[in-house]
């Protein structure tokens, strides 16, 4: 609180105030929009038979069918590690399928990188698709052609990550700084040169990064994709519960948990060291 | 054997004959009539939207003429695309005012990238791996030392200072061997002491190849000092075109208006200690 009267800006603070343009008033709007938000998540709430009081009177049930999974049966913990370390391999396998796909894909629907305009709207499909389609479909998919196993379940993910990883390398490629590119191809520079020389380099931190990211989520999404033959911890996952077996699946999903921890925390410290 | 002979040893003559540009109407270039000779040293100077730009543009053979004809020596620059345009493109040298070097590659990587034009056969494919032959590696080390920044061959580009990084652009110049170097005002974000030596190296470098350089400059002070010769723009015209000398104040209104701080003004700014610099 200094002395606004006296100071060296008192003259500038002292002057009469001037007339500003008016300013519009953005309640209304705030309003309205809060009433429209509102009236969303009712209508959705119902839809999804949203019921907290029912929630909290029978929410010791939980307990009770937590009871049986209190006492983990380590009996098949050899076989469940050893999927898990499938689970892992699938995962690894299937971000480097996906990071192979997205390359081609992402150089072709990036708008400032394309040739034409119709491949960068066909490439965009194609990357929605990919997208769209969940793995697990891709998963049945894939069993149809190579079996049950690993295999199919590694296809179904590689696939369907290779479009998110394409979506995210074109959204690299389309923000970075077109002076360094001018730059390559002022010389004279040849397509492949100007991308390897001046895209390369700006979006490869960026992609190793994605590349990185999905391959964590590549661990959740492998560890449930045994569920429709995809090989890997999944299939006891579904089996043992489908069949009653608590103790046996408390086990395969606390060794789910502390699989996804532990990659999490080694892929993060990779990432961090890396980039 | 890695290097091109296709190009012609010296600079060619630049013409622009009655050359014009229409943007959606409006004349950035106005029927401008230039001979430049080799080795001439010329900058351009104008308001913003003068044509300065668009000249620079329509000298890379980026965008074609609307009217009229530029040509390098006998060869028009209308039409050029696909390879003939790159081989364009490896004859001229550009020097932007934002560098325009890629950051993340180290220093001789950004010289090297002047050499890329000039590889053939296998060294052409691997170089996409940042792979180079020895004589390519030797003639970029070369080139650094030329500009005074062997030292920093290994660092990442964007560690270097704004004049540094503008003189790797001119060693990338001097591997790339063009016939002419077009300048988008190199100076520009630099401070006067970095422009200064960017502009002398520029010169130096120039004058020793006998290259010719056609550089738009913002401050008239730099014009007067490192140009042969000067062209004004004024809204898409040629309204100067005469010895670097011949630049009088009053020419430089001509050119730019009234309403911009006297050159005068700024003069002793390039030379003199600062005058706020006492105690």
């Amino acid at each position: 609180m200094g002395d606004l009267v006296s100071g060296p800006f008192a003259a500038i603070h002292a002057a009469s105030v001037p007339a500003l343009p008016p300013r519009r008033s953005e309640l209304g709007r705030s309003l309205l929009a809060a009433f429209a938000l509102a009236l969303v998540l009712g209508w959705a709430g119902r839809v999804i038979e949203l019921r907290p009081l029912e929630l909290a009177r029978d929410i010791g049930n939980i307990g009770v069918f937590l009871k049986g999974y209190l006492h983990p049966s380590f009996a098949n913990i050899g076989e469940y590690a050893w999927q898990c370390l499938v689970t892992i391999c699938i995962a690894l396998w299937g971000t480097v399928l996906a990071a192979a796909i997205s390359i081609p894909l992402g150089l072709l629907g990036a708008r400032n990188l394309s040739p034409h305009p119709a491949v960068y709207f066909v490439t965009r499909r194609v990357m929605d698709v990919l997208r769209a389609v969940n793995e697990f479909v891709f998963a049945l998919m894939f069993v149809t052609a190579v079996g049950l196993g690993p295999f199919a379940g590694m296809l179904a993910l590689g696939i369907h990550t290779g479009g998110v990883l394409a979506k995210l390398l074109s959204e690299t490629i389309e923000s970075i700084e077109p002076g360094q590119v001018e730059g390559v191809a002022a010389t004279g520079a040849g397509r492949l040169h100007v991308i390897a020389f001046g895209v390369v380099p700006q979006v490869m931190p960026n992609f190793l990064s994605y590349v990185m990211l999905r391959f964590e989520s590549d661990i959740r999404s492998a560890s449930v994709i045994g569920m429709v033959g995809g090989g890997g911890i999944g299939f006891y996952l579904w089996d043992t519960i489908r069949s009653f077996k608590d103790r046996e699946a408390a086990t395969v999903i606390l060794l789910i948990v502390a699989m996804v921890m532990l990659t999490d925390i080694v892929s993060s410290r990779v990432r961090r060291a890396a980039i | 054997m890695t290097r091109a002979s296709v190009i012609d040893p010296i600079s060619p003559v630049v013409t622009l004959d009655r050359a014009s540009k229409v943007f959606s109407g409006r004349r950035a270039l106005d029927a401008v009539s230039l001979t430049i000779e080799p080795g001439e040293f010329v900058a351009v100077i104008g308001r913003s939207g003068a044509g300065k730009t668009t000249l620079l543009r329509c000298l890379t053979g980026s965008i074609p003429v609307t009217d009229g004809a530029i040509r390098f020596g006998d060869g028009d620059l209308a039409g050029l695309r696909g390879r003939a345009l790159r081989e364009h493109r490896a004859r001229v040298g550009m020097i932007y005012q934002q560098f325009n070097l890629v950051k993340r590659l180290r220093v001789i990587d950004n010289v090297l990238i002047g050499r890329l034009p000039h590889l053939i056969g296998w060294a052409r494919w691997v170089s996409v791996a940042r792979i180079f032959p020895h004589a390519e590696r030797d003639i970029a080390a070369r080139c650094l030392e030329h500009v005074g920044l062997s030292e920093r061959a290994w660092q990442r580009t964007d560690t270097l200072s704004g004049g540094e990084q503008q003189r790797v652009a001119i060693a990338k110049i001097l591997a790339q061997e063009p016939r002419i170097i077009l300048g988008d005002e190199p100076v520009a974000s630099l401070d006067l002491a970095n422009g200064a030596m960017v502009m002398e190296t520029l010169r130096r470098v120039a004058s020793s190849a006998g290259v010719t350089v056609i550089t738009t400059l913002h401050h008239v002070d730099y014009a007067r000092r490192y140009a042969d010769r000067v062209v004004g723009f004024r809204q898409g015209r040629l309204v100067f075109n005469g010895k670097a000398v011949e630049l009088t104040d009053r020419a430089v209104v001509d050119i730019l208006g009234e309403s911009r701080p006297s050159d005068a003004a700024l003069a002793p700014v390039l030379t003199a200690e600062p005058r706020w610099a006492t105690s």
